[in-house]
């Protein structure tokens, strides 16, 4: 058949005329240069392709040969620690053929094809498998072990597995004889549609918190294993460096991290932070359970789009072989504005603000991929996705963040007035929220402390009580207030500057285990609730000021290590030892004196 | 024009007129019998029948060459000097694929520019891009020209800078063009003008020009480039013009929807790669149409940005040189290039303190407008103090003092010693 050749031209979108016929989503190659693209437009003898590269020298009248198939990752390992491009090409190795510059219609595998992998046999013959069985293990790094999975729908049984040894990823490791006869040869790596979600056997309730670390998210507004949250923030509120923070630090396997249009010298500081930074759990270095995907602003349109579905179906890949995944996508405005771009090239109908009517279902379709899952192979794993939004001109009303807040259970808005007063992270404790909370009581009662949401609830409850404090105290000036509202301004300076604050790049405060934000949520809250009860009794706020703690209440965070937190009680003890001593003279002034 | 067979997308175009002048195009879309091209000087008398046009059978490109250093060319690199035609070998494409994110350096080592709100507050990082955001009538030229004269790089390093004018006035071009005459630092300049009375199409190749000439410097000479590009809102607004008239779906403002990716390509020019000794520094100058930080084009601008430089129209009527808006100001890659390594050990506590007081001070200051300065506290006057004393003393700075970054720390710690003690909390 004829094949199908170039008509027209318009920046990353093109349409290609011809006999040949081609399919929806087919990945196909375009020119002398073998440029790939995608078909996303079908009408009679003509297809629109969006292309991943850059068009220029293009010349009407070129072929466009189809793939036969849509744009299919290659699953298998080796992916741990690669930085790969939004269609999956691994950038060091594009560097390795092309220098410094991207180049233009390389295509590259997406895995080492030489390196031999150390294979563990898992079943052996005449063992039934389904989709999903794991057939064998392989020591991906240290601490992630790879396991290979029967990739084909159809049930069947093994009729042949290789021995323990080593093997490269397209030798065949087993042979597999489906119901119906048929013979498949499973190798190490599977082919899987980019855009095609991947099935599970069970979705389960999303009740295990997703712990980073980070005082304001573990404490007050947590986000699940398998949930979804989102980072609306406009341009310096320090999006991507709490993105940053969280792939650092939390407690997931596997960090899928998507840098979707967004500066190169970003990706480069994760490239350079992450190996010298240690898990704080394997004591790895990081960068080996982290997967990067850099598809920068100047890099073509057309796969920044696509990189967000290289990421999840990535990390879906993991979640089946029973890890803990989390995608941090930054930004999840950047890939809506590709779709707006080539929805504008396709001069199709725009809605809101130019973005085309699609992109709730869109947006929905990505977060619902979020989940706890029990596997087919019986394991239990989750991808978490954590997306952040940069809304123009910090205007939470704008489409992306709008549609986004339908779709997510956290929402950690971040504020401008905040980032200017460098309190980081700037989550506003005003507008954030976490839906999680009621799903996560029986974990934090079990395996936190029975009383950390109690903790929790009185100090969100203050800093409530602060927000409206602070608009009369505007009015009227503080000094008005009473003694009892003096001390609620008093204690939510403490929490804001020493509890909610977070510094990033002090070694002792950037990472903060769960018991140590215990501790310092208890004993804010305990001396506060003494003194509370002390300016009841008649004592004023100015001699309960002189203990000094709440001067020295937001030191804690930088002097107090992790690994001496016992400190924290010891403090406690202090403080409500020197209140005690203040209640005794005054009951001992109101015996004699007054009396 | 119908499509002849050979044409390329992208490809440039000469336009031969009657009289014999040449104009320059490109092509910007093209299919089985229309090709459209974009011309860059205007199509004024282009007739249809008697124009001829030649194809290239090549993207745009500029000849290159060390010997453009102290040179003046127009907007699309033709010399306007009366010294000649550039002689190279060497000729580049002027959009040049992007810069492989795992090439790439991090940029670490700071510029000391003299300027103290910048030095202490928003350091300045070789391979950075740090936009000026400004207003129409603020003199925001005066600051570029000063971080161009008083940047300190190393005495054994090549620098040089390349400057690209879009939409400029007279005045401005020679503004810059005397004022770098005057300290002698033209000879280490690459000028690209474009005027606000030539052809506005003509301004969308002057950054790209500009910034192909500064990779070359860079990438393969060895130099540490400056790039400064003004004013980027004159360019947006070309962008927007071309945009209509291909009758595009535009997105906010008019703007067509891929401004983000437009400006991206050009702001991500910027950086040093792994191996190679020289580096880009962007400082892109956009006048913020209506001072609306939220426009479109300072918006998306930001995004892209490491940081951005926003200066204010309050100082500058009070009289404070340079009008720095420092809580709106920021540099992100500080953090990394600040310290005992790089400035001093107490760099970036002194620049946290700072940011803090001086935000709070303006909390007090909105509530002295409401209570009248004589109902404040001791605290809130001391407050009030602070911040009047940090304007006057720390960012104004007269255009011959030049503080090294010691004597701007000190100073800066200086100024906080009004605040009581327990206010410091962050030193």
């Amino acid at each position: 058949m004829e094949l199908k050749k170039i008509s027209k031209i318009n920046g990353p979108v093109i349409i290609a005329t011809g006999e040949d016929d081609f399919a929806m989503h087919d990945l196909v190659y375009i020119g002398k240069n073998n440029l790939m693209g995608e078909v996303i437009k079908l009408e009679g003898k003509s297809a629109t392709i969006q292309c991943y590269e850059d068009t220029s020298g293009m010349k009407i009248g070129e072929e466009v040969k189809s793939s036969g198939g849509p744009l299919e990752l290659s699953l298998g390992p080796g992916m741990i620690g690669q930085v790969y491009d939004g269609i999956q090409r691994p950038l060091n190795e594009l560097e390795r053929i092309n220098g410094a510059f991207i180049p233009k219609g390389i295509i590259t595998n997406s895995l080492d094809e030489n390196k031999k992998w150390h294979f563990v046999p898992n079943l052996k013959i005449e063992d039934q498998v389904e989709y999903n069985f794991i057939l064998g293990t392989v020591k991906e790094t240290e601490s992630i072990t790879h396991k290979i999975m029967y990739s084909n729908s159809k049930k069947g049984k093994i009729i042949e597995i290789v021995p323990e040894g080593d093997y490269s990823i397209n030798e065949i490791i087993a042979k597999i004889q489906t119901e119906d006869g048929k013979i498949i040869n499973a190798t190490m790596v599977q082919k899987w549609p980019v855009r095609v979600q991947r099935p599970y056997k069970e979705r389960l309730q999303a009740n295990i918190p997703l712990l980073t670390g980070q005082r304001v998210i573990d404490s007050i507004f947590p986000i699940s294993k398998g949930g979804t949250a989102t980072i609306p923030g406009g341009f310096g509120t320090g999006k991507t460096m709490l993105q940053h923070q969280l792939a650092k630090w939390c407690d997931a396997d596997i960090i899928v991290y998507i840098g979707c249009g967004e500066r190169g010298n970003e990706m480069t500081q994760v490239l350079e932070d992450f190996p010298k930074l240690t898990d704080p759990r394997t004591g790895r270095p990081l960068m080996e359970r982290t997967i990067l995907i850099a598809n920068t602003s100047n890099m073509p349109v057309a796969a920044r789009e696509t990189s967000i579905y290289t990421g999840i179906t990535i990390a879906e890949y993991y979640r089946d072989m029973g890890y803990q995944v989390a995608i941090m996508a930054d930004s999840t405005s950047r890939w809506a504005e590709a779709l707006r771009e080539i929805s504008g090239r396709l001069e199709e109908m725009p809605a809101e603000e130019g973005f085309p009517s699609y992109l709730p279902s869109r947006l929905s379709e990505f977060y619902g991929r979020a989940g706890r899952t029990l596997n087919n192979n019986g394991t239990e794993g989750s991808v978490t996705i954590i997306g952040a939004v940069s809304p123009q001109g910090s205007d939470f009303s704008e489409p992306v963040t709008q549609n986004t807040r339908r779709f997510v259970h956290v929402f950690w808005g971040l504020d401008r007035d905040l980032a200017y007063s460098r309190h980081y992270p700037a989550i506003n404790w005003m507008i954030s929220y976490s839906e999680y909370i009621s799903a996560l009581e029986d974990w934090y009662d079990k395996n936190a402390q029975e009383d950390f949401l109690e903790y929790r609830g009185k100090i969100v409850k203050l800093l409530n009580e602060e927000n409206e404090l602070q608009e009369i105290a505007k009015v009227v000036g503080q000094d008005v207030l009473s003694d009892s509202k003096k001390l609620i301004l008093q204690t939510t300076k403490c929490i804001r500057e020493g509890f909610l604050q977070q510094n990033a790049n002090s070694e002792i405060d950037t990472y903060v285990p769960l018991l140590k934000q215990y501790k310092m949520m208890k004993i804010i809250i305990d001396i506060y609730e003494y003194s509370n009860k002390l300016i009841d009794n008649g004592i004023p706020m100015s001699k309960i000021k002189t203990i000094g703690f709440f001067d020295e209440y937001p030191k804690i965070k930088n002097e107090v290590a992790n690994i001496e937190m016992a400190k924290i009680d010891e403090l406690s003890e202090l403080y409500i030892s020197k209140l005690e001593k203040i209640e005794e003279e005054y009951k001992e002034f109101d015996e004699k004196g007054w009396k | 024009m119908k499509t002849p067979k050979d044409i390329v997308f992208n490809e440039q175009v000469e336009l031969i007129l009657p009289n014999n002048e040449i104009r320059l195009g490109n092509v910007i879309s093209m299919d089985e019998n229309i090709t459209t091209i974009q011309v860059y000087e205007g199509t004024n008398g282009i007739s249809l029948d008697a124009t001829k046009t030649v194809l290239k059978g090549k993207p745009i490109s500029i000849k290159l060459s060390e010997k453009m250093l102290g040179r003046i060319f127009d907007g699309v690199g033709r010399p306007i000097d009366g010294l000649g035609e550039v002689i190279s070998d060497i000729e580049r494409d002027i959009n040049r694929s992007s810069i492989n994110p795992v090439s790439r350096e991090y940029p670490r080592n700071y510029i000391e520019t003299g300027i103290s709100t910048i030095d202490g507050l928003m350091t300045l990082i070789r391979g950075q891009k740090l936009p000026i955001f400004s207003g129409s009538g603020i003199n925001h030229n005066e600051l570029a020209n000063r971080i161009i004269t008083n940047s300190n790089i190393g005495n054994n390093e090549k620098f040089a800078i390349c400057f690209g004018l879009m939409g400029a006035e007279f005045e401005t071009a020679e503004y810059f063009k005397n004022s770098l005459k005057e300290n002698g630092t033209l000879s280490k300049v690459v000028m690209f003008q474009n005027l606000s009375n030539d052809p506005s199409i003509e301004r969308i190749l002057t950054p790209k020009v500009t910034l192909t000439c500064a990779e070359y410097l860079a990438f393969e000479l060895g130099y540490h480039v400056l790039v400064i590009l003004t004013d980027m809102t004159a360019y947006a607004e070309s962008l927007r013009e071309v945009s209509t008239l291909k009758g595009e779906i535009p997105s906010r403002k008019g703007y067509p929807g891929y401004l983000y990716s437009d400006l991206a390509s050009i702001y991500e020019r910027a950086g040093m790669i792994k191996g190679k000794e020289g580096s880009i520094t962007e400082i892109p100058i956009l006048t913020m149409p209506n001072d609306d930080i939220s426009h479109p084009i300072p918006d998306l601008t930001g995004y892209i940005t490491e940081g951005q430089i926003v200066l204010s129209r309050d100082l500058y009527q009070k009289g404070i040189i340079p009008p720095i808006d420092i809580l709106n100001s920021l540099s992100r890659l500080m953090k990394d290039g600040i310290g005992e390594k790089y400035t001093r050990k107490d760099h970036s506590k002194i620049s946290d303190q700072i940011f803090a007081s001086y935000s709070k001070a303006q909390d007090v200051r909105a509530l002295a407008k409401v209570l009248g300065e004589n109902d404040l506290d001791e605290l809130d006057r001391k407050y009030l103090d602070f911040a009047n004393e940090f304007e006057e003393k720390f960012i104004n700075q007269s255009l011959d003092e030049r503080r090294n970054i010691n004597e701007t720390l000190d100073l800066a710690l200086k100024i906080l010693n009004i605040l009581p003690k327990e206010e410091l909390n962050k030193l």
